[in-house]
């Protein structure tokens, strides 16, 4: 009697206990996305990103015809120095508008990883460290800079009247008479180009300079319509967001992409920065990436901020179309604090599988060792990296790859 | 007998495990990013109780990655809108250890206590934290607002 009861009591307790063991595995063994998961997958997905907003800074930008004129120029070899390197010359067309090299060369060499351009009008600063703050005012800088296209002010401008004058004066208005103004002259240049932009006119510079910021409206028009094509990561969030517990067929994940994704939106915590449809804040972090030997001191954001502040070309400045209303971001810069040493823009990641190598300077070679960078999280040669060391297996490392690989195809 | 000191020794047992197991899961569980109710409310007194201070998106929603503004309202313990406030405005993401995208600063007094606050920016989901100091004719505070996305 009393054994009969202990057993019974000891049956009904194992049946419960299989029950629960049951549910457990069930829950573990079903790879699927817990709700505030699928509200962030729903978030990276392209289909989030927002129609690209006017920039009333540049009141060209939605021109059709100063889009085709930015795209000549931008193609336009002539466009430099030495007549033999144009914007294509390093954001090449059939290569996501970049150049596979470490660093980019142009006339010379730089000590910057050219930058990719699909969907790079919805940024709010432009370049590694943000020194510029509109698409039109970047696309002067390098044009002048003596390591990238290397021409001067003057001889763009004489460039455009003698090339391009008619399809110039359709978008912007009549050209300025230039018969006397010097070949050769910048305020940025040569010491000789400096001194003859010196004797220059203030109504001379002026019209120089209108026409300068009028081939950047022209080449930003063209850089608009530079949008990041659909992914297969893309049609698995489409599927994913119309209930499908698991997309299956062409827009299947592998577990390994899976664990991989899971990973980039929790554990590894790459959504922190990585965020949003672009996979980008679209902010500065130091995240502790080491220098390149025997290269010029490079401090990233922090020595950006004067020279936004320093361009005549920037929003506050005399080319601006529109009201300043549009300067928010530049009126509200974050101007010190250690956070600016060593902080760059954090980059798209949508394409960048097929785009080694990797960081402002090309630092990595290979996915593998951007994410095992980030893993170990060394700190930073200045300031203090944002990045918090993670335990993260070979398996993780490799399935974190395995997704990014998902937004390059 | 025997058998039932067993049984109380399995139960004390399962008990412990489960124990163990909450401890662990609870302990080792990263931080919930959503605080208690009452901190992220919209309006509180000041720390040492000088003011009394609401902070809401001046159009009422919240929206990520972009710049907005919002609205400070300050006033008395009586109710009296403080004028003429001086405010200054950091902040962060404690959790990220990072601190704000941008500089927000108070850029029109509207009026009945109100101040706009130009230049909020939250880049990602998660918690932020804004911190103003305020010094007006009653006195100086500080107040700190959680702000989650």
């Amino acid at each position: 009697m009393c054994c009969s009861e202990r057993w019974s009591k000891l049956n009904r307790f194992s049946r419960l206990f299989a029950l629960l063991a049951m549910a457990v595995l069930a829950g573990c063994g079903k790879p699927e996305f817990s709700d505030a998961e699928k509200k962030t997958i729903a978030s990276l997905a392209l289909s989030a990103l927002p129609p690209l907003k006017a920039d009333t800074t540049n009141r060209f930008g939605d021109v059709p015809a100063a889009a085709a004129l930015g795209a000549t120029l931008f193609f336009d070899v002539g466009m430099s120095g030495d007549g033999k390197v144009s914007c294509s010359t390093c954001h090449k067309i059939d290569r996501q508008f970049q150049d596979d090299l470490p660093r980019a060369v142009g006339v010379g060499r730089t000590n910057r990883r050219t930058m990719p351009l699909a969907g790079v009008a919805h940024d709010a600063w432009f370049f590694w460290d943000g020194r510029r703050d509109s698409l039109w005012a970047q696309a002067l800088a390098p044009l002048e800079n003596p390591l990238e296209q290397a021409g001067n002010r003057t001889a763009y401008a004489h460039y455009i009247k003698a090339r391009f004058g008619e399809r110039y004066e359709r978008i912007f208005g009549p050209l300025p008479d230039l018969t006397n103004v010097p070949a050769n002259a910048s305020p940025l240049g040569s010491d000789a180009e400096k001194a003859a932009w010196n004797a220059m006119s203030d109504a001379q510079a002026e019209d120089v300079n209108r026409v300068f910021a009028n081939i950047g409206k022209a080449i930003a028009a063209f850089e608009r319509s530079i949008a990041p094509p659909q992914t297969r990561f893309d049609r698995f969030a489409a599927a994913l967001a119309t209930g499908i517990q698991l997309p299956q067929g062409d827009d299947a994940f592998s577990p390994e992409e899976i664990l991989g994704l899971k990973l980039f939106i929790g554990k590894a915590n790459c959504v922190t920065c990585h965020t949003g449809p672009r996979f980008t804040d679209s902010g500065f972090h130091n995240t502790g990436v080491p220098p390149v030997a025997n290269l010029p001191a490079d401090r990233g954001r922090i020595d950006a901020v004067a020279q936004v502040e320093a361009d005549p070309f920037n929003c506050f400045g005399a080319f601006r179309d529109g009201d300043a209303g549009a300067c928010g971001e530049l009126r509200f810069m974050v101007k010190a604090g250690p956070e600016l040493a060593r902080a760059y823009k954090t980059p798209s990641l949508r394409g960048a599988a097929t785009r080694p190598p990797y960081m402002h300077a090309g630092q990595f070679s290979s996915l593998e060792e951007v994410v095992a960078h980030y893993s170990k999280a060394l700190a930073s040669v200045e300031g203090v990296s944002e990045v918090h060391p993670l335990q993260l297996s070979d398996r993780e490392r490799a399935a974190l790859v395995a997704f990014l690989k998902t937004l390059a195809e | 007998m025997a058998s039932l000191w067993r049984y109380v020794l399995a139960g004390l047992g399962l008990a412990a495990l489960l124990a163990g197991i909450l401890a662990a899961v609870y302990l080792t569980a990263p931080q919930s990013p959503r605080p208690a109710g009452s901190e992220i409310a919209r309006s509180k007194k000041t720390a040492n109780g000088l003011f009394v201070t609401s902070f809401e998106p001046e159009r009422g929603v919240v929206r990520q990655g972009e710049l907005q503004s919002w609205l400070l309202t300050l006033r008395t313990n009586a109710g009296t809108p403080v004028e003429g406030a001086a405010i200054t405005i950091s902040g962060g993401m404690p959790q990220h250890r990072h601190g704000l995208p941008t500089s927000p600063q108070a850029t029109d007094y509207l009026g009945d206590g109100r101040y706009r606050i130009g230049g909020v920016k939250f880049t990602m989901s998660g918690l932020w934290q804004l911190h103003f100091a305020i010094s007006a004719a009653a006195g100086s505070d500080t107040v700190v607002f959680n702000v989650l996305l």
